[in-house]
């Protein structure tokens, strides 16, 4: 079952963090070294927190985990990513 | 801000005392996944505990059921907010898994086909606390409910009941699965709320 | 003296904040979707092709919340139409779902609701951008974001050629259809694909898309079109397949699945 979205979704949980949007960041993947944009990432929202995963080798990029008082961003699985000014 | 949508109620929220807070009672079973389904044939399932010294303890699939299935009837709770009463499962006692398994650490690492990890006392997974579950509903578990077989851990918030489970590891300190890095909090006791770091 | 910046600066968007929104208008669009206009006097105005979070607010506190394409846009240095701080969706009814029945069907003029947006900078069409010409495919209510990069296109008066494949299952189930029909021209190519039933006299076999058909009736490769992709997750992996199989480059095709109750 594919059930996973794109990385567009995640434009709006993340823009209570960052100042630009970041679905349109290019970013490296821990993993593979993949360098894509945030917005072709496969992103899970049917589980506990938002999951983005490589779309080359699945790998964890970031996840997003909605307390309602706090968002708990992890972007463990990038090496890094470019944001515009 | 107080702000209403006149109208809207969202799905029924029906009070039950069986219910742990901020719980909602469904009828169906969400599938919630984090990545891709694994699809592991039974014939190729094979179930390993690692302990301190680094020996292994494994099972077939057969060699597993072996140990002797049992029914239970347990209540589950989703940390997403939804609960399901009275579900029926089908699976091996994890007592009868860990009989032959000597090892002073009291965590365990759960590991699943897939990469998903989450962490657990090994008390409480002791004294007919959890299962290896392989049917649920009257049937074989479903790949996209975490067939061939999943952990079943009720007393817990069900992240922890790790779906796809291939394997058990002893650890000394209770180190954070998948979602306990991400956020969640590191036993996740229904009753108590303990959603969140 | 200074570096030259890496890359042209581009007017700042608009930066995401919640509105509070009032339904002015609700419209049958199709059997199982309805349009929705909203008077949003707070909107800072949004591109073709993004989306807003939609949240619902119960009496007891109780929040539900969903991402939904905007069918409408107001880029800078455009005609604004519809007028600024006014925001359309047109939202398909899913099967058991929580928040899609009641905006389809309990919505009302003078109901409110909150919007998160505008979101999404990447699966965005922007007037004046490039000459490339843009191929559009949509699946479903996957057309809503690429109607609104239609109606941008026809209303700016933008030089590059666009086409939109577009596959329903019915004529009934066909969104914006009086619309999508007037903006059809010499800059704007619309190919329907019906999958269940299709009008009489219609001279193509009904059913599910297929790579034969895509690669009839979209703009070919070797013309090194922008494609936007958006439908149900199925849809869109078979089509973005198909398109790197005709030759696309994956860099060329923008997708955005949707799902999800």
């Amino acid at each position: 079952m594919t059930d996973h979205l794109d990385g567009n979704v995640l434009a709006g949980a993340l823009s209570e963090v960052f100042t630009g949007d970041v679905t349109a960041a290019r970013a490296r993947c821990g993993g593979c070294g993949r360098m894509s944009v945030m917005a072709e990432a496969m992103v899970y929202t049917n589980a506990p927190g938002l999951v983005a995963r490589c779309a080359g080798c699945d790998q964890v990029l970031a996840t997003i985990v909605d307390t309602g008082d706090r968002l708990i961003l992890s972007l463990a699985g990038l090496t890094a990513i470019e944001l515009r000014r | 801000m107080s702000f209403a949508t006149r109208g809207f109620s969202g799905r029924r929220r029906e009070p039950d005392t069986r219910l742990p807070p901020g719980q909602t009672l469904v009828q169906d079973w969400p599938v919630l996944s984090a990545g891709p389904t694994p699809h592991v044939d039974t014939a190729d399932w094979e179930f390993t505990i690692r302990d301190e010294t680094g020996a292994e303890h494994r099972w077939s699939w057969d060699e597993l059921l072996a140990l002797g299935v049992e029914d239970v009837t347990v209540d589950i709770h989703c940390v997403t907010h939804w609960s399901r009463l009275d579900m029926d499962w089908r699976g091996v006692s994890l007592d009868k898994v860990f009989e032959n398994v000597e090892s002073e650490h009291e965590y365990v690492m759960a590991h699943s086909y897939g990469g998903y990890t989450t962490n657990i006392p090994l008390e409480d997974l002791l004294d007919g606390k959890a299962w290896i579950a392989t049917e649920a509903d009257g049937g074989p578990l479903d790949p996209e409910h975490g067939g061939p077989a999943r952990l079943l851990v009720p007393h817990l918030y069900f992240w922890k009941s790790a779906k796809w489970l291939r394997g058990l590891t002893m650890m000394p300190d209770n180190d954070p699965g998948f979602w306990e890095q991400y956020g969640y909090h590191l036993y996740g006791d229904p009753w108590k709320e303990e959603r969140y770091w | 003296m200074s570096a030259e910046p890496m890359t042209p600066v581009r007017a700042s968007r608009p930066r995401p904040a919640w509105h509070v929104a009032t339904v002015v208008e609700t419209r049958r669009e199709t059997p199982t979707a309805a349009r929705l206009v909203l008077d949003v006097p707070t909107w800072p105005g949004s591109e073709a092709g993004s989306h807003v979070d939609l949240r619902l607010t119960a009496p007891d506190g109780y929040q539900a919340s969903r991402s939904y394409s905007i069918a409408s846009s107001t880029p800078a240095g455009t005609t604004a139409e519809p007028p600024a701080g006014q925001v359309v969706l047109a939202i398909d009814e899913l099967p058991d779902g929580e928040v899609s029945p009641f905006l389809v069907r309990e919505v009302r003029p003078g109901d409110q609701l909150e919007l998160h947006g505008p979101l999404g900078a990447f699966f965005v069409w922007r007037p004046g951008e490039s000459d490339r010409p843009v191929q559009l495919i949509a699946g479903g209510s996957g057309v809503v974001p690429l109607y609104a990069m239609a109606a941008a296109h026809g209303a700016a008066d933008d030089a590059a050629r666009f086409r939109l494949l577009y596959s329903a299952r019915t004529p009934a189930d066909v969104f914006f259809a009086d619309e999508l029909t007037a903006l059809a021209g010499p800059a704007f190519g619309l190919d329907l694909v019906y999958t269940r039933e299709a009008p009489d006299g219609w001279p193509d076999a009904v059913g599910r898309l297929t790579r034969e058909t895509l690669a009839a009736r979209t703009i070919p490769a070797a013309e090194r079109p922008r494609v936007y992709v958006c439908g149900s997750t199925g849809f869109v992996e078979a089509v973005a397949r198909w398109l790197q199989e005709l030759g696309h480059a994956a860099a060329d095709i923008h997708t955005e699945r949707f799902g999800g109750l």
